[in-house]
């Protein structure tokens, strides 16, 4: 029988199998940040290890980073013991690390893939549950805990358990102004928070066939979302195109070699998946969430929903609790619901592509009055490359915020927060309560719902756009 | 790692589903660098409710955390299991987990149980109707009893030998050198490296 995509990559990385114990897996590129690995260092230090493969390991700073005045001393003393503490240990033990200041600084899924060190077939493990990001490449990819990092810096190896694996099929064409993001918020409400638990998700169909790297970057980097350990594509040109010629690019004959491995990376005809999800692209729209987990979402043109109308009761507590907290009532039209922040960023939507999209929208037109909107680049890299486009200038005329590389508000462990009670539109994964700032409230959007929803200064897309524009006399837009 | 054999102890009844890691402890506690001194941000915006659960003063001391469905969620912070030791709790029961909160609290002997909802039904209105209601949860019988109610429950055989005896998977890893070295050497060229070596 054949394999799936997951299987092959599984089976090529066990170092050991036997019976009644978990497989145990090579580890090709582990990513490290701050947070979750001082505790990591501080269990090899006390056992005397040393990091097994330092040519395998690399670090970067980016969720305590500030946005703004990166060239000055780290005002909040805890995020700075916490960067201090990695700098310490990257220097004791010898890691690879990009530091607040460098050019491939940045949020760790943004860098990896910018670097060309993710690559088909690899198997890639970080502290960090979004590494699911850089399954888009056709990599086994899944975040770890804290005693995992630690056991991957000692053996580069993980003892696990095969997970199940499940095929999301979506075919047709997305229509205009749907993008992957809406196309993975649709999903998550579909299968719900838990419905790829335990599985390995591989995405495929002829809509993903279509997508561009970063687009298929946002659909796996929220696999977590869906519970799912991991998200696949198959590498296809796309893929070979966007790693050639990156720093960690084969090169030559290895080069050949590599695409010669990565052509076999697909799920065989005959491969049986454990279970399988059917989407129609045409019949999505954008997509936004209502509630405080990625799974309470509904197409924009829809209503906040009832509570009363879910058949299951926690489901039902949970909706009631979200419009709670959200301060939103049922029936209430999405599109009515005002927001005070507008935040485009992070490892779902802080590559280029994005900051190109939000800035074709919000160009020649000002973010709505008592609006803040803040456009944060996934890396330093995308920000060079944003300013060499003048996109930095694009946003400031329109009244938007530039600012630094680094996870910012998408967690608000930096200073980029919001108040209590205040509500953002966010290009983010999670909208968890209090994730973007105690008492914040946080819907979930596309750049391109972003910018328009900056622009209007209620949740819109790029249509409401128009409409609005073809109301204002001409030349003022 | 500690070894988990046989607890016994009081409950918190926790009537909430997808209960995600940034509740269990917010991101700015993420900051510290330690595996202690979580406790107080277990929960830390639910415990500003004065009736939140874990503020009832009959509460106080209980070990065996009854969860909704899909306790765990979002990140892979590990801080979410210092957490929930650090304050006091030994095992953790609910029909379902998430993947990375359960792999992380058998590696640090946070014994994670999985029920059917009806049984976590029964031992929610067991503990919500008596706090002194004791739950015990013995894993060398995987079993989970308290007055009225005996439930079996399932664990991987490796996993449970590992918590039954503490051991530490780096040890048991580091036996299997070999295999690890053997692996390195056949590995292709084309693979990528951070640094050259
Ligand atoms: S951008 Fe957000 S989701 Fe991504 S790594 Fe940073 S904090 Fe995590």
């Amino acid at each position: 029988m054949g394999r799936t995509l997951a299987e092959k990559v599984w089976d090529d990385h066990v170092v050991r199998r036997a019976e009644g114990e978990p497989d145990l897996l090579f580890i090709d590129l582990h990513l490290l940040h701050e947070v979750t690995s001082p505790q990591a260092f501080d269990g090899l230090r006390q056992a005397g290890r040393p990091v097994r493969r330092l040519d395998l390991t690399i670090a970067t700073e980016d969720h305590n980073t500030p946005t703004l005045d990166i060239d000055k001393p780290i005002a909040d003393p805890v995020s700075r013991a916490q960067l201090e503490t990695l700098r310490k240990n990257c220097a004791d033990f010898g890691v690879r690390l990009h530091s607040l200041g460098d050019v491939e600084q940045g949020v760790v899924h943004v860098v990896g893939p910018q670097l060309g060190l993710t690559q088909p077939g690899t198997t890639v493990v970080c502290g960090d549950s979004h590494t699911s990001t850089h399954g888009a490449f056709g990599a086994l990819a899944f975040g770890i805990g804290t005693s995992q990092v630690e056991h991957v810096l000692a053996t580069q190896t993980l003892p696990l358990a095969r997970p199940k694996t499940m095929a999301i099929t979506v075919d047709g064409e997305l229509p205009e102004d749907v993008t992957a993001k809406d196309l993975i918020l649709a999903i998550i409400t579909k299968i719900g928070t838990g419905g790829g638990q335990g599985y390995i998700l591989e995405y495929r169909g002829s809509a993903i066939e279509k997508l561009s790297m970063e687009a298929r970057m946002t659909i796996c980097n929220m696999s977590i979302e869906a519970g799912a350990r991991a998200g696949m594509i198959a590498p296809d040109e796309t893929t070979f195109a966007y790693i050639e010629g990156r720093a960690h690019a084969p090169q030559g004959e290895d080069w050949d070699a590599a695409v010669a491995y990565w052509k076999t990376l697909k799920s065989d005809d005959d491969a049986e998946f454990d279970a399988e999800v059917v989407i129609d692209a045409a019949s999505l729209a954008p997509f936004v969430t209502w509630g405080t987990n990625p799974g309470q979402g509904a197409p924009l043109s829809a209503a906040v929903p009832d509570p009363a109308s879910y058949e299951d009761a926690s489901e039902r507590y949970a909706a009631e609790k979200a419009l709670e907290y959200m301060g939103l009532t049922a029936g209430q039209p999405l599109r009515d619901i005002r927001v005070d922040t507008v935040f485009v960023g992070s490892c779902t939507n802080g590559r280029i592509e994005d900051l190109r999209a939000a800035a074709e929208i919000v160009g020649g037109r000002k973010v709505a009055d008592g609006v803040r909107m803040l456009v944060v680049p996934g890396s330093a890299r995308v920000g060079l490359q944003a300013v060499s486009e003048g996109l930095d200038l694009v946003f400031k005329e329109a009244g938007a915020e530039w600012r630094h590389a680094g996870c910012s508000m998408c967690l608000g462990m930096n200073p980029d927060q919001l108040a209590p009670g205040e509500r953002s539109a966010s290009t983010s994964n999670r909208n968890f309560e209090g994730r973007q700032g105690k008492g914040g409230r946080t819907h979930l959007v596309s750049p391109q719902v972003a910018a328009a929803t900056a622009v209007l200064g209620h949740l819109a897309s790029p249509a409401d756009l128009s409409e609005a524009d073809a109301r204002t006399p001409a030349g003022v837009r | 790692m500690e070894a988990f054999t046989k607890h016994t102890g009081r409950a918190v009844p926790l009537r909430r589903s997808n209960v995600d890691t940034d509740q269990i402890i917010p991101a700015h506690w993420l900051k510290k660098v330690t595996r202690d001194g979580f406790e107080d941000g277990l929960f830390e915006a639910w415990r500003k409710d004065a009736s939140f659960i874990l503020n009832q003063p009959e509460r106080a001391g209980a070990t065996v955390l009854v969860a909704g469905p899909d306790f765990g969620t979002g990140s892979s912070r590990e801080h979410a299991v210092w957490a929930l030791q650090n304050y006091g709790f030994k095992t953790v029961i609910s029909s379902r987990f998430a993947d990375i909160f359960r792999g992380n609290s058998l590696k640090n002997g946070l014994l994670t149980v999985v029920l059917e909802q009806k049984i976590v039904d029964a031992l929610w209105e067991l503990t919500e109707k008596d706090p002194q209601a004791e739950i015990t949860v013995d894993l060398e019988a995987r079993e989970v009893r308290a007055e009225g109610i005996t439930a079996a429950f399932e664990l991987d055989e490796n996993a449970r030998w590992r918590l039954l005896n503490g051991l530490d998977d780096i040890s048991i890893t580091l036996q299997n050198e070999a295999d690890i070295s053997t692996y390195e050497a056949k590995r292709p060229s084309y693979k990528p490296r951070t640094v050259q070596v």
